[in-house]
């Protein structure tokens, strides 16, 4: 079968993808790259990436872009995906949605309007397997934003890796956060997967940080051999 | 041992995680005994040896399993507990010779519980997640048990631990799913 990816840059879509990857053919990543920083189903720091990620991947991207304003934004998704279907022949889509029935319900009714298959491999993950699983398998992800307490501005830029899960543990136990940022806490931006060709190199990147609310901003990035 | 059936519509499919890895999740931390199987990969020996059976949701679009009901004609004459899952109620009320009828439910839905039975008791009405194309029309030897504005939501054969239920019980109602598998330990 061949699938589209909804393509966020962070860990959640690049695992679904390399999940995807072993069981079906991924004809093309799929980025809505939206205009609203307050948007409820796309919005997330460093998504125009998604394009060097794609490169690393050696996969086409469908790129599209939306105001991620609440309602016209599932019009802007229709759009992409049937851009994918029109360029790839997709017949069904991958989520890297896990607990939010908010977003993959409206997922699945776009997909059913558009008579393509759905899938979310991560849904209901067990989320400490899963973040185990994340390193174990290679994939080198960073925090890419901050949203909540007690994330500092010192979380910003750091790797996912045995150490921070550590921390993450201690801070989802105590603060009763998610291991995964699933609520909202942080955001990632994934720099090597195991289907990556190369990997993402980050030559410049700033800090926007105010009150536990912070991004880390990649100005320069270029791929390097693995 | 609890017997639970992957209904996608590919032994191993990327389906797999979505619809059949939470339920073992769920008997794996409540400590039950289970082993999982593709539908198309079962035999006399699995149904014999297992005490209850799980049969599993697949994706919206996913009806494969609906073309093979020889694969499940044992279900009426298992009569030992019996969980049916969304695709998996369609499958148990087919075995029972009802149809199914177009009712596309996607996302959280208010739940009424229609009938006593120590699966929802004490629960008047839940929120549930639904996931299906169809409604499920209940079979002459069942009783509907739960039902949402549009269709049924729950059915329980009359005398037999038989359980169909159209919502999937393993995104936010696991207490469904917990209290089946007390009716499986009591049944033993």
């Amino acid at each position: 079968m061949r699938l589209g990816v909804l393509f966020s840059g962070g860990k959640d879509s690049l695992f679904a993808c390399w999940k995807a990857i072993q069981q079906e053919e991924v004809a093309c990543l799929i980025t809505i790259i939206s205009r609203n920083p307050e948007s409820y189903m796309f919005h997330t720091p460093n998504i125009r990436l998604a394009a060097l990620q794609a490169e690393a991947a050696g996969l086409p991207l469908v790129e599209v872009e939306t105001d991620g304003e609440k309602e016209t934004e599932l019009l802007d998704l229709k759009r992409a995906l049937l851009r994918a279907r029109e360029e790839f022949g997709i017949e069904g889509v991958v989520t890297g949605a896990i607990q939010s029935v908010y977003q993959a319900s409206r997922v699945q009714r776009v997909c059913r309007d558009l008579d393509l298959w759905c899938f979310n491999p991560l849904w209901n993950v067990d989320q400490e397997a899963y973040m185990e699983e994340l390193i174990e398998r290679g994939f080198r992800v960073i925090i890419a934003g901050v949203f909540a307490c007690p994330f500092d501005a010192s979380w910003l830029g750091r790797e996912i890796d045995r150490r921070t899960l550590g921390d993450l543990r201690a801070i989802a136990r105590k603060y009763q956060t998610t291991l995964t940022g699933e609520g909202g806490e942080f955001e990632t931006f994934v720099i090597d997967a195991p289907f990556f060709a190369q990997r993402i190199a980050i030559e410049e990147a700033s800090r926007a940080y105010r009150n536990y609310n912070g991004v880390l901003r990649i100005e320069r990035a270029g791929l390097v051999a693995k | 041992m609890i017997l639970v059936l992957d209904l996608c519509y590919r032994d191993g499919s990327l389906s797999r995680d979505e619809f059949v890895a939470p339920i073992e999740r769920l008997l794996q931390s409540a400590g039950v005994p289970f082993t999982t199987r593709h539908y198309t990969a079962i035999g006399t020996p699995e149904v014999e040896a297992a005490d209850a059976v799980v049969l599993c949701g697949t994706a919206l679009k996913d009806t494969r399993f609906a073309g093979h009901p020889g694969r499940f004609s044992w279900l009426p004459v298992f009569e030992r507990p019996v969980l049916g899952i969304s695709s998996g109620m369609r499958t148990l009320a087919a075995a029972f010779g009802a149809g199914t009828e177009p009712c596309c439910e996607i996302g959280m839905t208010d739940v009424r519980v229609l009938a006593d039975d120590p699966l929802f008791a004490e629960r008047e009405t839940f929120s549930a997640y639904e996931l299906h194309e169809s409604a499920v029309q209940v079979p002459d030897r069942f009783i509907p048990l739960a039902a949402s504005d549009r269709c049924v939501q729950a059915i329980r054969h009359r005398s037999l631990p038989l359980y169909g239920l159209l919502f999937h019980p393993e995104v936010r109602n696991e207490w469904v799913v917990e209290r089946f598998l007390r009716l499986v330990e009591d049944a033993r």
